[in-house]
């Protein structure tokens, strides 16, 4: 028996099922409940047993049996030494230990004399922390922002850490927020400016990078090598260093505050990307396809409508999925160039609506809301190509 | 008959390329180089409208005479710095009535009255009068007169045209006492952003490459920082780092953690006990930091993960046979086929970094100790108004990117497109 893996399983499934256990209490007080002690020692204690008794157990009892009766075991024990707390919170509790005792159900004496054993106790423990992390971290400023979206301000003000949603509202209260934004701060119109802007930037952005990258990507000329790495160096010089020349010029051409300016300076930011990642693409579609398209007596127009735009469309979905993104998301220059509320897009707008501190903060997230809403539901439906776009494209952001 | 073919491909070329690059040279390049000669400007927010010359028409009856009236224009330089040069102004009547007597640097002609006003200094202020009459001795209606808007014209300098130029604004760059202390937060945030950012993404890649029930909901929540908009997310997070009623403080003061809410964005410095030793802590751009990496750990994952699906799964059996724990596998073979990923990813997102505005000015604006070079660009050129110190920023940033790229490509060049 070689006691250094059984220690070390021991520890570190221990403090992993104390810590899901302290973050679900954290959740728990979110939702409501009135918790104010973590019990890391005695907790830990528990889960110790758990543990202890899984690994002894092994394989002598029937898995399915012993998944079922250990963490029942576990929540009597937890319920009888806790605070006291609500059924649901206790019915996580044995969800939790039912995932755990499935999570390690493997794990018994004999395994732990396997080589390297303690190693792949401390990888499997650590990525299975490492999923509850990474989706708590990244999933919990968005549960708020949709959360806070549905409060009233005196219910804000009370309590803080009630981030529960209250269902027994009516339907005018729960979207009160929604309702004023839209009718008080004229929601509607930034959203149709930012989907005009957006969707215009694509449009423009493609009518002018298909032809450029064609001709990078296919025919020759006197400068090619150069344009082509010019493309990325521009790319890489920020918005911000263009910010105050393009400001004095708009403002003397009487260009700010009015959408072509924004479509502009977004289609001509875009645009060294947009031929970039599409020219990478004409080059792998093969060129005898073009040369019969040149026999048939097409111009360079034909081929480019014909052929190449045809069979680059996923090519051209990611670039213009991209752009969109980038359209829509854009702060910096919607910031410098809208100053009229008539003009703003969506982005602006909330911005606009911290300027006055009185704003609540309800307000403000259901503008975020409005905002994040679409663009992450055209993320998670197109999502595959917007990825190979973001690959293709984001060395910048 | 080949020459002309590749003559033709040339001219089809140049006009395929002409819309796309002469747009990006309009709006990209011009500014860059337009930076260069705002910079050594003295140039403020104000002086950017090019000065014209403005009358407001004021027509009065005179009670005695019904047939005639009074026309009052109060001429005005809309600026108040430059001169305006070579005023020419001119106004229609309706028929049948003229001025009765004209200034000598007027004269009426087919229905107009046309004057040449000379020069207007900067703040000139002045009322212009005549009378007119109807000639047939009606009464002339007020209202027609009124609706006739008069037309001037005149010659100005454009300020940004002038060829005075100043190297105060540099001086006021580097000699301002801050610059050192800009310089080191800017590297500070660009750094500590970029490792943060690279670390937290190769362990969210290591970990999607296994296989988990949920890996492709975790592959695409892992995006989200980075898909959705910047100003929600920033005002977000504002609200739950706030110290009066943001979550995160009333959830540390709940549990007792700490005694009372901390500023994460509006405090400077705090100061941390660690093994006995007081370390003072950027706070407010720590916590920035944090946000930044956040934000763009996604990147740096979704990069790591393609190159790690693209090992060889050959490679970890071999280890296997020859007895290798997880951890050296990871030491001795995925860290190594992700290195050459790992620096042109620091370099890239390094240049990027450098360049961050957003994040920082929705976050705390450039307070507490989070002013970095680019929030500086916007702090002279539009919150002191000095369009010339601004632009003089822009360069050292523009300075130090090119610094940064030549790096780049030095070290990286052509092995960038192997990614």
């Amino acid at each position: 028996m070689r006691y250094k893996p059984l220690v070390i399983y021991l520890f570190i499934s221990s403090i992993f099922f104390t810590l899901v256990g302290s973050i679900w209490k954290i959740m728990a007080t979110l939702q409501g409940l009135k918790l104010t002690e973590i019990n890391f020692n005695i907790n830990f204690l528990l889960a110790l047993l758990l543990s202890l008794s899984l690994v002894f157990i092994g394989n002598r009892i029937n898995h399915l049996f012993k998944i079922l009766v250990l963490p029942l075991i576990f929540t009597f024990i937890y319920i009888a030494i806790n605070e006291s707390a609500p059924i649901w919170y206790n019915v996580g509790i044995l969800l939790i230990s039912l995932f755990f005792t499935n999570r390690v159900k493997n794990y018994n004496l004999n395994y732990l004399k396997e080589d390297f054993v303690s190693e792949k106790i401390v990888f499997d423990f650590l990525s299975l922390f490492a999923i509850v992390f990474f989706a708590f971290i990244i999933l919990f400023p968005f549960y708020l922002m949709f959360v806070t979206s549905f409060k009233l301000q005196a219910a804000l003000l009370y309590n803080p850490l009630d981030l529960s949603i209250d269902f027994t509202k009516n339907i005018s209260d729960q979207f009160k927020s929604y309702l004023v934004i839209f009718k008080t701060y004229d929601f509607g119109r930034y959203i149709l400016t930012s989907s005009i802007v957006s969707i215009g930037t694509v449009i423009i952005t493609l009518i002018f990078a298909i032809p450029a990258a064609y001709a990078v990507a296919r025919l020759n000329f006197f400068g090619k090598t150069f344009l082509s790495t010019s493309i990325l160096i521009i790319y890489m010089f920020p918005a911000i260093v263009l910010v105050i020349p393009l400001y004095t010029v708009f403002s003397q051409l009487g260009l700010r505050n009015s959408i072509e300016g924004l479509l502009i300076v977004y289609t001509a930011t875009t645009l060294p990307v947009a031929i970039y990642m599409l020219q990478g693409y004409f080059k792998s579609i093969p060129k005898e396809i073009e040369d019969a398209g040149l026999m048939d007596g097409q111009n360079w127009f034909g081929i480019i409508i014909k052929i190449i735009i045809p069979l680059s469309l996923p090519a051209i979905a990611s670039v213009a999925l991209y752009v969109f993104m980038i359209a829509w998301n854009e702060f910096l220059f919607s910031l410098m160039f809208l100053d009229n509320p008539k003009s703003f897009t969506l982005s602006r707008a909330i911005n606009h609506l911290t300027g006055d501190a009185e704003t609540p903060r309800q307000y403000l997230m259901a503008g975020s809301v409005v905002v994040t809403l679409p663009i992450l539901m055209i993320f998670v439906y197109f999502e595959k190509y917007l990825v190979s776009g973001l690959t293709a494209g984001s060395v910048k952001g | 008959m080949n020459d002309t073919l590749s003559k033709i491909e040339k001219r089809t070329a140049y006009t395929l390329l002409l819309p796309a690059v002469f747009l990006v040279f309009a709006i990209v390049l011009f500014p860059i180089f337009a930076n260069i000669w705002i910079s050594f400007k003295e140039v403020q927010l104000k002086d950017i409208r090019i000065p014209e010359p403005r009358a407001k028409k004021i027509v009065k009856s005179i009670p005695e005479d019904k047939t005639k009236l009074k026309i009052v224009y109060r001429l005005r330089n809309s600026s108040l710095i430059e001169d305006i040069n070579n005023i020419k102004f001119s106004d229609n009547l309706p028929s049948n009535i003229e001025p009765v007597e004209l200034d000598s640097r007027c004269e009426f002609k087919s229905k107009k009255i046309k004057c040449d006003f000379g020069n207007w200094e900067a703040k000139y202020r002045q009322n212009f009068e005549i009378i007119i009459q109807n000639i047939n001795n009606d009464v002339i209606d007020k209202n027609t007169i009124k609706s006739q808007k008069p037309k001037l014209s005149g010659d100005a300098d454009n300020i940004l045209l002038t060829t005075k130029f100043t190297l105060k604004n540099f001086k006021q760059v580097f000699n301002e006492n801050e610059f050192l202390d800009l310089l080191l937060t800017t590297f500070y945030f660009t750094f500590f952003g970029t490792v943060g950012a690279i670390i937290f993404g190769m362990f969210a890649a290591q970990l999607v490459n296994q296989k988990f029930y949920g890996r492709t909901f975790m592959r695409s929540i892992l995006l989200f920082p980075y898909v959705g908009p910047v100003v929600a997310l920033a005002y977000t997070w504002t609200l739950l780092l706030d110290p009066n009623s943001g979550t995160l403080n009333a959830l540390l003061v709940n549990f007792g953690i700490i005694d009372k809410p901390i500023n994460l964005l509006g405090q400077k410095y705090m100061t941390l006990n660690l093994l006995g030793f007081d370390i003072k802590l950027r706070l407010a751009l720590t916590t920035v930091i944090m946000f930044e990496i956040w934000r763009y750990f996604p990147l740096a994952f979704l990069f790591i993960l393609a190159r790690l699906q693209a090992v060889p799964k050959d490679l970890y059996e071999a280890a296997e046979v020859d007895g290798a724990g997880p951890l050296r596998k990871f030491i001795n073979i995925t860290l190594p086929q992700i290195t050459a990923i790992l620096s042109i990813l620091f370099m890239i997102r390094f240049i990027w970094n450098f360049n961050k505005f957003e994040d920082i000015f929705l976050l705390t604006g450039g307070a507490s100790g989070t002013r970095t070079l680019p929030i500086n660009v916007y702090q002279q050129g539009f919150a002191v108004s000095n369009i010339g110190m601004g632009s003089a920023v822009s360069i050292v940033i523009v300075m130090l990117l090119i610094i940064f790229m030549i790096i780049y490509f030095k070290l990286i060049g052509k092995r960038a497109n192997e990614i």
